[in-house]
């Protein structure tokens, strides 16, 4: 079963890649956890080499396995998933005002990562089935819909804004690969026209302020609009050549919020300037086509849809993430792939490193 | 070709096709995030450096107003007035030292407290600033204000503090102001407070404090080197707290205030149609402004070893035996248990023979056939001796529980004290030995075991007053926002009835018409003209009957003295006011606490609140 042509197919430059953010990814987090004045959160850089090493292991066990083999276990997966969520909703670990934890001892786990990757398999799985040149109908839609919108409304409830936005994000982009009907989408859309206005309209006062802040974190210049020029200011202060390694003021005082997770990427750049923040921004792009490659020299409707998904996933969280930081998106908690702290992130993304070898290596078997 | 799949399904070149628009779609937003990055760091870079440099842009905290406090007829009681305080940014008062050593000098304050100031804040990040000096007063702000150009990294700050328009205005009600404590920091109580806020700590400004504290606003200000605003970005301006309207009636609270000056003890006054209290003294008070500033360690100590303990509300948190006053609770469950009836008579002989124990009335010699009603006048001890015997501990205790005894009221104070009702089964368990007889006819005359707070007695009147209902004491009206929008709104809440039919609760009222109303009645000599009153006074046993340790020339020592109690209604028929007056070592309820209750009720249903203005009494 495991016969020369795997190695042979082996995506080394995909591996490569993934290895040398993950060394950014530690340095970054050493650095955004050293330089401030706070003591308690040292013991995390250690933690994150940790995830990145189980990480590898799983990229290791992923790649021996057949991917088609997950095809049938995927409703299974999403169940699990679910079940997870639902935990963390009735006694999950609470922090920094939301509940997304589960406590396992001396780590816990964020299973709305975990179901991240789950409902890309899923989906994989149940547009590979039905995928046809004249696109999904609004039949072939409905189960879709409901496989998102649970989980979404879980995770809402945390609440965790920015893992359901990009739930729905990926989730939308793989329908879209996957096309839907002509007269599907103009419905589709057209309802979503309508129906926006009319929900504006029902909700009350303070959830109309909420959702105009957060598309313009401006109208709270003591919270998120407070940390935006922060964050500005020390991208901006970065310059061509940065300030060097440990050496950024801002992240030294720290004047940037969630300095070691969402933040992260100001720090990067206001240490490491324009080359440095330049060089991330390729890396990722990088990793982003390299996974749609994957794609395109498969042969299998379910691997083509399922290395789409994680690719998509990549992409919207580095997107999400860095226009944050840059001002140009709105503010929610959505970490830098391989780069912020956090264990079930960094997980789930070397699970996705993981499926994207795993198809690369098989995308000649189908031939024989 | 796929093999194996259905006539329409797509091709490798329909997906390569798709694959081909993504890679596209990836290749233009990166290339946006690349512009950006490139505006912000090249052409952006130099400005941001700039303003990285010294951290320029900051955000001061503007604090809101606190909520104000009216009385029942909008009369203000509480509001704000300026305050400077004196700050300083320490990252910005280079080199520290000198900067301090000048600040004492201009300023006149100890350098050594300057510094301990600046030691209490180490470890938060040295860009915040630190309170040097809370409300420094204009001559020292003045003084600071000239020379600020020397100063750097020094500010004055201008504030709203708290501000008691009333000295000594129902401290204990209103309550006072401190700083937050770790305990409260850690309570989880107090979301988004931080070290060194104030916060309320007792009274309406702790119960309420969530709709007092208003919602802090903040300033994005841009700095220079000496840490001096050059710029304001943007403002948030503060909320001040929501208004608060007490049920408290200003000058009914004042003459309240007046007439115990020089006695300990409390009196609460309340409307037995709906629960609002209208006044509520607890003497010796304090000056709630002292806490304002924060209070010395001195002076709260001297508060905290004063023997007449001016820091507890005694209304709320006072237990005394009930005396007399629970002969109310005696009579309703002899009537309603059918162990005595309105006719019902006892010859009183001024002692009355349980066992082998004499138990005594009050009266030497006695009061010769009574019925309940004039038991009640009277204050027959003989007569309620023989109720309580027939009914039982657990009966009469049922009835007192009925009452509101033995619970705290619900009032919107903290602290509340929940009194004492004993029980033959509480005894038990409380001393391991059982209930004796005996026990019963001290509880009957509410002695014995029995503790109960002025606030449960005054319930207790309000609903024998008011025909049987009991409501839950309210201390605020309604709750404003700063614009005059409704907030919150109190209506009467009942919260039981008494278990006894109207019939006999008339019969326990007589009773009580007659205590004020009838020669012989225990308050004659308080009644008003024109106001037809009722009452009950009552006489709290320090010590035993009979043993109280003499001092010379045969008078008993202050702090052995009996306590005083008087509860009354008016008018008797319908009820406007109910009032309970507790004097700690008065002596005597009828010449100690009635007339402070008789003058309290005719200043309000006459609406003269005049100190000097005597209830007319009736001729004898």
């Amino acid at each position: 079963m495991f016969d020369r042509k795997l190695t042979q197919n082996f995506n080394w430059v995909l591996m490569g890649l993934t290895v040398a953010l993950a060394i950014i990814g530690v340095m970054m987090v050493y650095s955004a956890v050293t330089a401030g004045p706070d003591d308690v959160q040292k013991g995390l850089v250690f933690k994150q080499i940790i995830w990145f090493a189980s990480g590898f292991l799983m990229v290791l066990f992923l790649i021996l396995v057949d991917y088609r083999s997950l095809e049938p276990w995927s409703n299974l997966i999403y169940v699990f998933c679910l079940c997870l969520l639902i935990f963390v909703f009735l006694i999950g670990k609470t922090a920094g005002g939301s509940r997304r934890w589960i406590e396992l001892g001396f780590f816990s786990i964020q299973p709305s990562e975990l179901m991240k990757i789950a409902i890309i398999i899923t989906l994989a799985r149940y547009y590979a089935k039905r995928i046809t040149i004249g696109g999904l109908t609004l039949r072939n839609l409905f189960k879709p819909i409901l496989i998102v919108a649970v989980p979404v409304v879980l995770i809402l409830k945390q609440p965790d804004l920015g893992t359901a936005i990009l739930l729905v994000l990926v989730a939308a982009s793989v329908t879209l690969f996957a096309k839907i009907e002509r007269r599907s989408l103009i419905y589709l859309t057209a309802s979503g026209v309508v129906c926006a206005p009319l929900i504006w309209f029902f909700l009350k006062d303070y959830q109309k302020q909420r959702i105009l802040t957060f598309l313009n974190p401006d109208r709270d210049p003591l919270g998120t609009g407070y940390h935006i020029i922060q964050s500005k200011i020390a991208i901006g202060s970065g310059m061509i050549h940065g300030k060097g390694f440990l050496k950024g003021t801002q992240n030294a005082l720290s004047f940037l919020p969630e300095q070691h997770t969402d933040f992260i990427f100001s720090v990067l750049a206001e240490e490491w300037g324009f080359l440095g923040a330049g060089v991330l921004l390729i890396l990722l792009a990088l990793i982003i086509i390299l996974g749609i490659n994957v794609a395109h020299s498969c042969r299998d409707p379910f691997g083509i849809l399922l290395s789409v998904g994680l690719a998509v996933l990549i992409f919207w969280e580095t997107l999400i993430n860095i226009g944050m930081v840059m001002g140009l998106m709105p503010v929610v908690g959505v970490p830098l792939p391989f780069i912020s702290y956090g264990g079930s992130s960094v997980l789930a993304k070397m699970i996705c490193v993981g499926l994207l070898l795993n198809i690369g290596m098989r995308r000649h078997i189908l031939q024989n | 070709m796929i093999p194996g799949r259905y006539f329409d399904a797509p091709d490798m070149e329909w997906y390569k096709q798709r694959l081909t628009r993504i890679v596209f779609v990836v290749m233009v937003v990166f290339s946006a995030l690349f512009l950006r990055l490139f505006y912000l760091q090249a052409i952006g870079g130099s400005e941001y450096r700039r303003l990285s440099e010294n951290n320029c842009i900051r955000l001061q905290t503007i604090q809101p107003a606190r909520g104000l406090i009216f009385d029942r007829n909008g009369e203000l009681l509480v509001d704000n007035r300026p305050s400077f305080d004196l700050y300083i940014t320490p990252k910005d008062a280079t080199p520290l030292e000198e900067t301090l050593l000048r600040l004492s000098h201009f300023s006149g304050i100890e350098l050594a407290d300057l510094k301990s100031r600046i030691a209490e804040a180490k470890g938060r990040p040295f860009y915040k600033p630190v309170l040097l000096m809370r409300d420094m007063g204009r001559d020292l702000f003045a003084a600071v204000e000239v020379h600020r150009y020397e100063l750097p990294g020094v500010f004055v700050s201008i504030e709203p503090l708290r501000h008691y328009l009333n000295e000594r205005f129902a401290p204990h009600l209103i309550g006072y102001l401190g700083e937050i404590n770790g305990q409260e920091l850690a309570s989880g109580e107090y979301v988004g407070r931080r070290q060194g806020d104030v916060i309320g700590k007792f009274g309406i400004e702790r119960t309420l404090e969530n709709y007092l504290k208003g919602k802090p606003g903040g300033r994005q200000v841009e700095v220079n080197a000496a840490g001096q605003v050059i710029r304001v970005l943007r403002t948030v301006n503060a909320v001040s707290g929501d208004k608060i309207y007490l049920t408290l009636d200003k000058r009914l609270q004042e003459l309240a205030q007046t007439l115990f000056e020089g006695k300990v003890g409390s009196a609460v006054a309340m409307d037995p149609s709906n629960g609002e209290v209208l006044a509520m003294v607890s003497s010796p008070g304090f000056d709630q402004n002292e806490f304002v500033g924060g209070l010395s360690h001195k002076a709260w100590n001297k508060l905290m070893s004063n023997p007449d303990r001016p820091m507890e509300n005694k209304a709320i948190q006072g237990e005394y035996p009930p005396a007399s006053t629970y002969k109310i609770i005696t009579a309703l469950g002899g009537l309603e248990e059918n162990v005595i009836d309105a006719h019902t008579a006892i010859f009183c002989n001024g002692k009355y023979r349980f066992g082998d124990r004499v138990f005594r009335d009050w009266k030497k010699g006695g009061h010769g056939s009574v019925d309940v009603e004039k038991a009640i006048a009277q204050s027959c001890d003989v007569f309620f001796y023989q109720v309580g015997q027939k009914l039982g501990v657990d009966r009469l205790a049922r009835y007192a529980r009925a009452a509101g005894l033995g619970e705290v009221s619900g009032i919107d104070l903290g602290n509340e004290k929940p009194g004492l009702v004993p029980t033959s089964a509480w005894k038990k368990q409380k001393t391991g030995v059982p209930w004796r007889g005996g026990e019963t006819l001290s509880v009957a005359i509410g002695q014995g075991y029995n503790l109960a707070t002025p606030l449960q007695v005054l319930c207790v009147t309000c609903a024998v007053g008011n025909g049987g209902t009991r409501y839950r004491p309210q201390i605020f009206k309604k709750i404003e926002t700063p614009y005059g929008d409704l907030v919150r709104e109190n209506f009467p809440e009942p919260v039981g009835k008494l278990p006894v039919s109207a019939e006999n609760q008339a019969i326990v009222r007589k009773g009580l018409f007659k205590v004020v109303n009838e020669p012989g009645g225990t308050a004659f000599q308080s009644r008003i003209a024109g106001i037809p009153m009722s009452g009950k006074t009552g006489t709290a046993q320090v010590v035993g009957r009979g043993e109280s340790p003499k001092t010379k020339g045969n008078k008993t020592s202050w702090n052995f003295l009996d306590h005083a109690w008087f509860t009354a209604y008016a008018p008797s028929d319908n009820p406007k006011i109910a009032v309970t007056i507790m004097v700690e070592h008065g002596e005597h309820g009828s010449s100690a606490a009635a007339p402070i209750a008789a003058k309290m009720i005719y200043a309000y249903l006459s609406q003269d609140y005049k100190i000097e203005a005597e209830p007319v009494l009736l001729e004898e």
